[in-house]
């Protein structure tokens, strides 16, 4: 018998759930060449989940719902919350520019963001091992079907391709992985895996075998080296409203994830995974600032930095468990949540100028495509220096108290290793900088080579405003977020 | 809201102010709101110094909130004896640059205001912060504007030199930055400065943190070997640009060797003094003949100004009272001085729009009022007595050869370069009969041009006959600090 707890805990998705028929079913009777009425509904309905999440947040309660399948924790309903405003910004920021390419033709931009975001709160609520796999497989399959939504664009297609044959290796990587630890621990049940392989009864091999295929599963969904080939190719090819539902929310599902596995799963082998993500991490940090220097295209450019990004976030998820003593896991895992949801808060506000400037016929994702954009528009300009300087980690951008809380992470580890990571890590910010700097060249220092004005309908320009200022803003006031995530990661690691 | 806030802020509010409303279509309005915030935001600086008290090393005006509460980290400021010139003297010289863009600056002049503003609120606050956190993050920020003035409003080779200033300071700074959160660990979670002061560090940890803020205040100087960019952006810089880098961006880094290497790492400032002192020599003596051959006005200024802040470091690394006092009186001198003296080759760009010393001769046959007042910068440059730039470079060397002749020997000798390489320039550029007919055309300074170069000559000459309110404000601060220096804080 499932008790009414149990389904209090998966309102949120229920609505979702719900909603996303209603409004597939609703969208075969509108009209309208740009969908509006789909498109307010999809918003009001996000707004109510949004809501929920965020009221549940607030209430900071941990329920386990349905026999310990699924949970509605602190941490879960703000990154839910998060991810739901997230795929709101998006569409926002997308609409405009999916109308004009001819993707509007049909509702499916909207309900597959909707079931997308069902995939992600799937993912981010599961405490089961096949919870978690159905939920990442609802966000790929409607992220695949998204990435191909332009039909007759070769380069989407051809991205959707490559991101589907890579996404299903992916999949069955953690699958294995996932059946691994299975068959180790008998259970599917990430508690009972935790106790479990606490016990020290399972032979250490079989885990780490199994804990490889996870790890790298995990690596291959939040794009760092050496799983990272996707990354550009996706970002780049994909229509940018879709690169962005790939780009921004679903992060914070895959950061959800990798807590739930790593930490609630197999926290007592955290020594092997550090290392492993430690490799992942300096590889990617390596290897994303470099390559991103040679971009011309400033989403594969955004794409690069994404995997030098996450290396930033796994150096905050490495630094949790100090030889055996969990005192500093609070201190690492929000650094890394917090890294994490100001990365996205700043890639919807960078790919929101990009879309704001590609017109008909015209996709304005070259880094030139930006010259002297502070002539043409002031506003949009500033945005986007705001983002690249956030991202380059410069204060008083919100992106530097990311670096700040990751960095000092790693250093009040007081290990000397962590110390030279540490170093290591600004120093791939420093080479990060002449990216991002380079960008805010083109948009100030050269001459524009268009004088056309740029123009953007009410909410787009309302919602890139206000996502602008909350990337200085944060940056000047952080600590309101901080605190959220630290509570949070606390209250998750208590139980 | 009390008054460093009000130092800080007011002038951060009337840039963002001009960003968000200003147009080129209105640009009169702009430069007029710009000079009022410029002005206000000085004029709001002067109760520091009439509520100063003179007898006591304590922070004054200290203000405190928590800022980031998880990280312990404190909106915590506050002014002593040796900060306190530095925020008036920013403050001061933003009116000045302000005055200086009126005319010159045509395009997107609200940005450029704006940017002006901006850093100089970002400057005061690196003056006063009294949280390594937020010292840094104030620190940070002024790359940000400068980067832009440098680059939107520069010369032919601006994009060179902003992103050369942008990541050559960055790499610095973040070596500071690692220093700071090691510095937050060892002292238990706390960016407080005054904490820190009293933390006992092991010898070790003393070194590599020595030589972390070395890296981020060396690079910001400039020091000898890695003062090579300024050269570069001074070239490129717009006047405004120049005159702010010289004037207080390159003191960011001067100050933070008395604020953080000095009391933080004292064994270790004392154990590495040789290395300081050695790199300064190298910069009064060796650079000051480097500026001599320079062909280019504001390359050999630029050169003159790493020489000058060689004297800083030297006076700081000596240890003695009249030698770190000495160092900040130079720093306040060569505050107004080098601004000047960009300045006054502001003006003959702006007419004749070329840099080199070749262009010119006989500037004073055409220029008369003009010739004079870079005839009283120069001899503030050379450190003539009787002005801004003598009293410094003086006690300086006073100290120096007390601490041991030979230093103090190749200090002197330095000053005689100084003289050397200014007055030819003025030989050059000012003297002699007229050389071409671009100088034969040239215009004297008209009322704007007065009134910027006036304002200036008024403290560089006040400075130098009378220097006691300077020194008078210093005085209990520093003996504070050399005191805490001479304390080994080793565990």
């Amino acid at each position: 018998m499932i008790d009414k707890a149990s389904w209090i805990a998966v309102y949120p998705e229920i609505v979702l759930l719900v909603m996303a028929c209603v409004i597939a079913m609703t969208d075969l009777f509108v009209k309208n060449p740009r969908r509006t009425s789909t498109y307010v509904l999809t918003l009001l309905s996000l707004g109510v989940v949004a809501l929920l999440n965020g009221l549940y947040a607030q209430g900071g309660q941990t329920i386990y719902a349905f026999g310990n399948m699924v949970v509605s924790d602190s941490m879960g309903n703000w990154l839910k919350c998060f991810a739901t405003i997230a795929v709101m910004v998006t569409l926002v920021y997308g609409r405009p520019y999916a109308a004009d390419r001819d993707m509007l033709r049909g509702g499916e931009l909207f309900t597959l963001a909707m079931f997308s975001l069902l995939g992600m709160s799937v993912m981010i609520s599961g405490n089961n091992f096949l919870v978690i796999y159905l939920g990442l497989e609802l966000l790929t399959l409607s992220s695949y079907a998204l990435v191909a939504l332009r039909r007759d664009n070769a380069t989407a297609t051809e991205a959707a391709m490559k991101y589907f044959v890579l996404g299903a290796m992916a999949s069955g990587f953690l699958l294995y992985g996932l059946s691994m630890m299975y068959g180790a621990t008998g259970s599917l049940d990430v508690n009972a895996v935790f106790k479990a392989i606490a016990s020290g009864q399972i032979k250490h091999q079989v885990l780490v075998f199994g804990l490889v295929f996870v790890v790298a599963g995990l690596a291959f969904k939040l794009g760092v080296v050496p799983f990272h080939m996707w990354i550009p190719d996706v970002y780049q090819g994909a229509p940018t409203a879709v690169t962005l539902l790939v780009a921004g929310a679903p992060k914070l599902a895959a950061f959800a994830i990798i807590i739930r596995l790593l930490v609630e799963g197999f926290l007592p082998l955290a020594f092997d995974w550090q290392q492993m993500l430690a490799v992942l991490a300096i590889a990617s940090l390596l290897l994303g600032n470099l390559a991103a220097i040679a971009q011309t295209n400033l989403k594969r450019m955004l794409a690069y930095s994404t995997i030098s990004q996450m290396g930033f976030v796994l150096l905050g998820l490495m630094a949790g468990v100090v030889n055996g003593n969990t005192l500093s896991a609070a201190n690492a895992y929000s650094s890394a949540m917090f890294y994490m949801v100001t990365y996205v808060l700043t890639t919807l506000a960078s790919f929101g100028v990009i879309l704001l400037l590609a017109r008909e016929g015209f996709e304005s994702e070259e880094i030139a495509d930006f010259a002297g954009l502070n002539q043409r528009s002031p506003l949009y300009a500033g945005v986007m220096a705001v983002c690249m300087f956030s991202l380059a980690g410069i204060p008083p951008m919100v992106g530097f108290y990311a670096k700040l809380s990751v960095l000092q992470a790693l250093i009040s580890s007081g290990q000397g290793v962590h110390i030279a990571l540490a170093v290591f890590a600004v120093m791939m910010s420093l080479i990060g900088a002449f990216y991002y700097l380079r960008v805010v060249k083109v948009m100030y220092f050269d001459e524009p080579i268009t004088a056309t004005t740029v123009s953007a309908p009410l909410d787009v320009r309302a919602v890139l405003s206000v996502n602008g200022a909350l990337v200085l803003l944060l940056g000047v006031v952080p600590g309101g977020l901080m605190s959220l995530c630290a509570n949070a990661i606390v209250q998750m690691l208590k139980t | 809201m009390s008054l460093l806030s009000l130092a800080i802020w007011t002038p951060i509010l009337f840039g963002v102010v001009l960003l968000a409303l200003g147009r080129d279509e209105q640009a009169g309005a702009v430069r007029w709101l710009a000079l009022v915030g410029a002005v206000v935001s000085f004029l709001v600086t002067l109760p520091l110094y009439g509520g100063f008290k003179l007898d006591t090393a304590a922070m004054q005006f200290v203000e405190k909130s928590v800022w980031i509460e998880r990280f312990n980290v404190n909106y915590h400021l506050g002014v002593d004896g040796i900060s306190l010139w530095f925020v008036l003297l920013t403050a001061f010289i933003n009116v000045v640059v302000v005055i200086a863009g009126w005319e010159v600056i045509t395009r997107r002049v609200n940005q450029y205001m704006g940017a002006f503003l901006i850093l100089s609120g970002l400057m005061i606050g690196v003056f006063c912060a009294l949280d390594g956190m937020l010292f840094y993050v104030f620190f940070e920020a002024t790359l940000i504007p400068m980067y832009l003035i440098i680059g939107i409003w520069g010369g032919p080779n601006k994009i060179y030199a902003a992103f050369k200033f942008f990541l050559y300071t960055l790499l610095g700074s973040l070596l500071m930055l690692v220093a700071l959160i090691f510095l937050y660990t060892k002292s238990g979670g706390s960016f407080d400065l005054a904490t820190w002061h009293k933390l006992p560090l092991s010898g070790t940890a003393q070194t590599l943190l020595f030589f972390s803020f070395f890296a981020a205040f060396a690079v910001k100087v400039p020091m000898w070997p890695v003062h090579t960019w300024l050269p570069d952006v001074h070239v490129e810089a717009p006047t405004g640009g120049s005159a702010v880098l010289a004037a207080i961006m390159l003191k960011l880094g001067a100050y933070g060797f008395l604020r953080f290497s000095m009391p933080i790492a004292p064994d270790a400032s004392r154990e590495w003094a040789w290395l300081i002192i050695a790199l300064s020599l190298i910069a009064v003596i060796y650079v000051g003949l480097v500026a001599m051959v320079q062909r280019d006005m504001k390359k050999l200024v630029a050169y003159s100004s790493v020489a000058h802040m060689g004297f800083v470091t030297l006076g700081f690394f000596i240890f003695s009272d009249i030698g770190v006092s000495g160092g900040i009186v130079q720093m306040i001198a060569h505050g107004f001085v080098s601004a000047a003296m960009f300045l006054s080759i502001g003006v003959l760009y702006d007419r004749v729009h070329s840099r080199e010393i070749a262009s010119y001769g006989g500037v004073v046959n055409t220029m008369p009022k003009f010739t004079a007042f870079a005839l009283l910068f120069a001899m503030a440059n050379c450190g003539l007595p009787g002005t801004a730039g003598f009293v410094g470079e003086w006690m300086v060397i006073l100290g120096a050869v007390k601490f041991n002749f030979w230093i103090g020997f190749g200090a002197a000798t330095a000053l005689i370069f100084g003289a050397a390489y200014t007055l030819w320039m003025f030989k050059r550029v000012y003297l002699g009969p007229v050389a071409n007919d671009h100088v034969r055309a040239l215009k004297d300074i008209n009322a704007r041009e007065f009134l910027t170069l006036g304002l200036l000559a008024v403290p560089v000459l006040y400075m130098g006959i009378y220097p006691k309110p300077f020194t008078d404000v210093m005085n209990v601060s520093v003996a504070e600090l050399l005191k805490h220096v001479a304390l080994s804080k080793l565990n």
